[in-house]
C-alpha cells in the first residue's frame, strides 16, 4: 500500500509565557492509502496540534513530517498553502460554509485557487462532489436554506473536490444529533470503501467503532494505535437506532 | 486566484452587504463630487475674471500722479499735479513699447437731455482711448484730432446713457446733451460691453476730447492721468520702465527720490486676481477633499469590520489552499471597487451639480477634465490606501485560530 502520511519523530512547543507545553512528544506513525483512521483524544491530548500539523496548517518543532512523500516541515507558508489545496480535504465541526452561497459556490472554493482548473471544469467538478454526496438535487440550494446534515455533506463534497490524498475530519459529528452522525458516519465509510484515504480527529470513541484503524493520544504522546479488526457499519448502527415518533 | 474570480467573490461580498456597501459609498460620492464642483466653481470664477479682464485690455497701463507715498509721508493734493501735457507728448513722441497713449481727466456731474437725467462721469481722453480700453464706436463717429485741437464740445457716449436719456428711442447721434450746463453734442454711441469684474457697468461712459474738458469744464492745465496700451501683454514690463523713464526726466527727479507718479498694469491686476482666484479654488479644493479623506477613512472602518466579520471565511479560505496574497488581494479589490464605484458616481454627480450651478444660479462653472482624473485617481489611492491596512491584516490571520473565531 502506498504511504500517504509518515509522522517521524514529531513534537511541537508552545510558548506560554515562560512556560514551554509540549503539545506534541515524540509521535511517529504513518498512514497507507486507503485506511479510515480515528485520532482520539481528551481535551489537552494534542489531537488539535496534531490535526493541525497533519494539515499543513502548523509546522512542528521538532521531526519530520511527510504528506504523499513531500516533507512538510521546511516549507513556506505559500508552498504549504498550495500543497493543502492539492493534498487535503477539510471537513470541520461547524462545517464552514460561506453564508448566502450556494452548495455549487461552496464545494467549487478550493478549485478557485487552482489556476489549472478552469471555471466550467470547477462547476462540473463541484456538481460531481455534491452527486457524490447525495446532494445531487439541493445544487443551488444556499448555505442558510439547508439543515445541520446537508451542510456536512456540502462540507464533505467540498472536501473531495480536489480530489486529495487524504480527508482530515474534525469533530465532523460533533454538531449532528445521533441520527444524523450515523448518516455522515455513512457517507465516511462509503468514501473509505470507494479507496478514500480519511483520518477523523475526535474525543467521542464511538466514532473509532466505525474505523479501520484507532491512535489514541494523550499528553501529546501515542498510548494506544490499534487495527479495528471488526468495523461496525454504520448503517447497521442507524437501523438500530429506535424510531422516535414525535 | 485569477483576477476575474477576485471581482466575482468581492460583488458578491458587497452584493452581501448592500446597505451597508453604499453607506461607504456615499462618503466617497460626496467627496469625490465636492471636489469636482468646488474646482469647477474656483476654474469657472477664474476664468471669467480672466476674459473680463481681457476684455477690459490686459494690456493696458494706467498713469496716475503722485505716488501714494513719499518717504513715509502721505502726500499732499498739490502733488498730485504732477502729470502734465508734456509727459503725454514726449511718451507718445519717444514710445516703443505703446501701441496707444492717451490723456485722461474726468469730472463728475449730472447729465441732462430734455427732462431726463442722471449722474454720470465725463471722461475727457484722446482717439487712442477707444483702442486702449477696447471700445469701439457703433453709430456715428468717433471725435477727430481736429476736435482735441479746437476743444471742441463734442462727445461719444456709452450705451446706458443713451438708454437712460433717450428714453423714447430716438437716434441720439446729433443731439445736444448738457453736462453742467455745458452743451455737448453726441456724434457717437460706443457698443455696448456690460459690466466688467468689479461690478462696474462700462457703458454708463461719456467720452469728451481732453481738452474740452480740461479747459471747459474743469479749468485746469495738469492731467489727471495717463492711460496706455503696451504693444503686446508681455511687453507690459517694458513699457512700464520706459514710462517710468521718461516721466523720471521730465520731472527732474534724483536718483534717490520716490516716483512722483504711479504706474498700475491690467496685467498687475489680473495676476494679483488669479492668485485671488487660485487661492480660493485650493481653499474650496482642500475642503472637499477633506471629506474624500472622511469618505476615505469610512472604507478602512468597514473593511475592519468586513474583515473580523468574516475572520472564519479567511480561515477557511486559507486552510482549503488560498495564500496570503489570495486573501490580501480580495479585500483590496473590495476597498477598490467601493471607491472606484463611489468615484464614478461622484464624478456623474459632481458634473451634474457643477452643471446645475451653471444654469440654476447662473455662475460662471468650467470643469477642467484634470479636475475630474485628479479626484478620481486620488480616490482610486484612497480605496488602496486605505483598504490596504485590513486586507494586510486578513492576510496575516492565523488560519488555525480564525478557522475558530467566534
Amino acid at each position: 500500500m502506498k504511504e500517504i502520511i509518515r509522522l517521524e519523530h514529531i513534537g511541537r512547543d508552545f510558548h506560554v509565557g515562560d512556560e514551554v507545553v509540549h503539545a506534541l512528544r515524540d509521535v511517529s506513525f504513518s498512514i497507507s492509502e486507503g485506511e479510515f483512521v480515528t485520532i482520539m483524544g481528551t481535551s489537552g491530548s494534542g489531537k488539535s496540534t496534531l490535526l493541525n500539523t497533519l494539515g499543513c496548517l502548523d509546522t512542528p518543532t521538532r521531526g519530520e513530517y511527510y504528506l504523499d512523500g513531500t516533507p512538510v516541515r521546511t516549507m513556506g507558508k505559500n508552498a504549504r498553502a498550495t500543497l493543502r489545496n492539492r493534498k487535503i480535504g477539510f471537513v470541520f465541526q461547524s462545517y464552514n460554509l460561506l453564508p448566502k452561497t450556494t452548495a455549487i459556490e461552496n464545494v467549487e472554493l478550493p478549485l478557485i485557487y487552482n489556476p489549472a482548473v478552469s471555471a466550467p471544469a470547477r462547476k462540473q467538478k463541484a456538481i460531481e462532489s455534491l452527486k457524490a454526496v447525495g446532494l445531487g438535487d439541493r445544487l443551488n440550494h444556499k448555505s442558510n436554506q439547508m439543515s445541520g446534515g446537508q451542510m456536512q455533506r456540502v462540507a464533505i463534497a467540498r472536501a473531495l473536490v480536489n480530489d486529495p490524498a487524504v480527508i482530515l475530519a474534525d469533530e465532523a459529528t460533533g454538531n449532528l444529533d445521533t441520527r444524523t452522525s450515523y448518516d455522515i458516519l455513512i457517507l465516511f465509510q462509503r468514501l473509505h470503501a470507494q479507496g478514500r484515504t480519511i483520518i477523523f480527529v475526535t474525543h467521542n470513541s464511538d466514532i473509532s467503532l466505525f474505523s479501520s484503524r484507532n491512535i489514541l493520544l494523550k499528553d501529546g504522546r501515542i498510548v494506544a494505535d490499534t487495527t479495528n479488526e471488526n468495523i461496525r457499519s454504520a448503517t447497521d448502527a442507524l437501523a438500530k437506532l429506535p424510531v422516535e415518533n414525535d | 486566484m485569477n483576477i476575474t474570480n477576485l471581482f466575482k467573490i468581492a460583488l458578491k461580498a458587497l452584493a452581501n452587504n448592500k446597505m451597508r456597501g453604499f453607506l461607504t459609498m456615499l462618503g466617497i460620492i460626496i467627496g469625490v463630487a465636492s471636489v469636482i464642483t468646488m474646482l469647477a466653481i474656483g476654474q469657472g470664477s477664474k476664468k471669467s475674471i480672466q476674459s473680463q479682464i481681457s476684455e477690459m485690455g490686459s494690456n493696458m497701463i494706467m498713469i496716475q500722479p503722485g505716488a501714494d507715498m513719499r518717504g513715509g509721508v502721505r502726500q499732499s493734493a498739490s502733488a498730485m499735479e504732477t502729470l502734465k501735457l508734456i509727459d503725454y507728448r514726449n511718451i507718445v513722441d519717444e514710445t516703443r513699447f505703446q501701441a496707444a497713449v492717451s490723456p485722461t481727466v474726468n469730472s463728475s456731474g449730472q447729465v441732462i437731455y430734455g427732462a431726463n437725467n442722471k449722474p454720470g462721469t465725463i471722461y475727457g481722453v484722446n482717439q487712442d482711448y477707444l483702442e486702449i480700453r477696447r471700445y469701439s464706436v457703433n453709430d456715428g463717429s468717433m471725435f477727430t484730432e481736429q476736435d482735441i485741437a479746437s476743444a471742441a464740445k463734442v462727445c461719444v457716449v456709452g450705451k446706458t446713457v443713451v438708454d437712460e436719456l433717450f428714453t423714447n428711442g430716438e437716434n441720439p447721434v446729433g443731439k445736444v446733451i448738457r453736462f453742467n450746463k455745458i452743451p455737448f453734442t453726441i456724434i457717437g454711441v460706443l457698443t455696448g460691453k456690460g459690466y466688467n469684474s468689479m461690478g462696474m457697468d462700462q457703458d454708463d461712459v461719456i467720452l469728451a476730447p481732453f481738452t474740452t474738458i480740461q479747459k471747459r469744464v474743469l479749468a485746469i492745465t495738469h492731467l489727471q492721468g495717463i492711460n496706455a496700451s503696451a504693444i503686446k501683454e508681455e511687453y507690459t514690463q517694458q513699457a512700464i520702465d520706459e514710462i517710468t523713464e521718461i516721466l523720471r526726466r521730465n520731472h527732474k527727479l534724483k536718483a534717490e527720490d520716490d516716483d512722483d507718479f504711479t504706474i498700475r498694469s491690467m496685467e498687475e491686476l489680473s495676476s494679483m486676481m488669479t492668485s485671488t482666484m487660485n487661492l480660493l479654488t485650493i481653499l474650496l479644493a482642500s475642503v472637499a477633499g477633506i471629506s474624500l479623506l472622511v469618505g476615505g477613512i469610512g472604507i478602512m472602518n468597514i473593511m475592519y469590520v468586513s474583515v473580523t466579520e468574516r475572520t472564519r471565511e479567511i480561515g477557511l479560505r486559507m486552510s482549503i489552499g488560498a495564500r496570503g496574497i489570495d486573501i490580501l488581494s480580495q479585500f483590496l479589490i473590495e476597498s477598490i471597487l467601493i471607491s472606484v464605484t463611489g468615484g464614478l458616481i461622484g464624478v456623474v454627480f459632481g458634473v451634474i451639480m457643477a452643471l446645475l450651478i451653471k444654469f440654476g444660479a447662473n455662475f460662471p462653472i468650467y470643469i477642467q477634465s484634470w479636475s475630474i482624473i485628479l479626484s478620481f485617481g486620488v480616490c482610486t489611492l484612497t480605496g488602496i490606501f486605505f483598504g490596504w491596512y485590513p486586507a494586510k491584516k486578513a492576510a496575516q490571520l492565523d488560519p488555525i485560530e480564525a478557522i475558530r473565531f467566534e
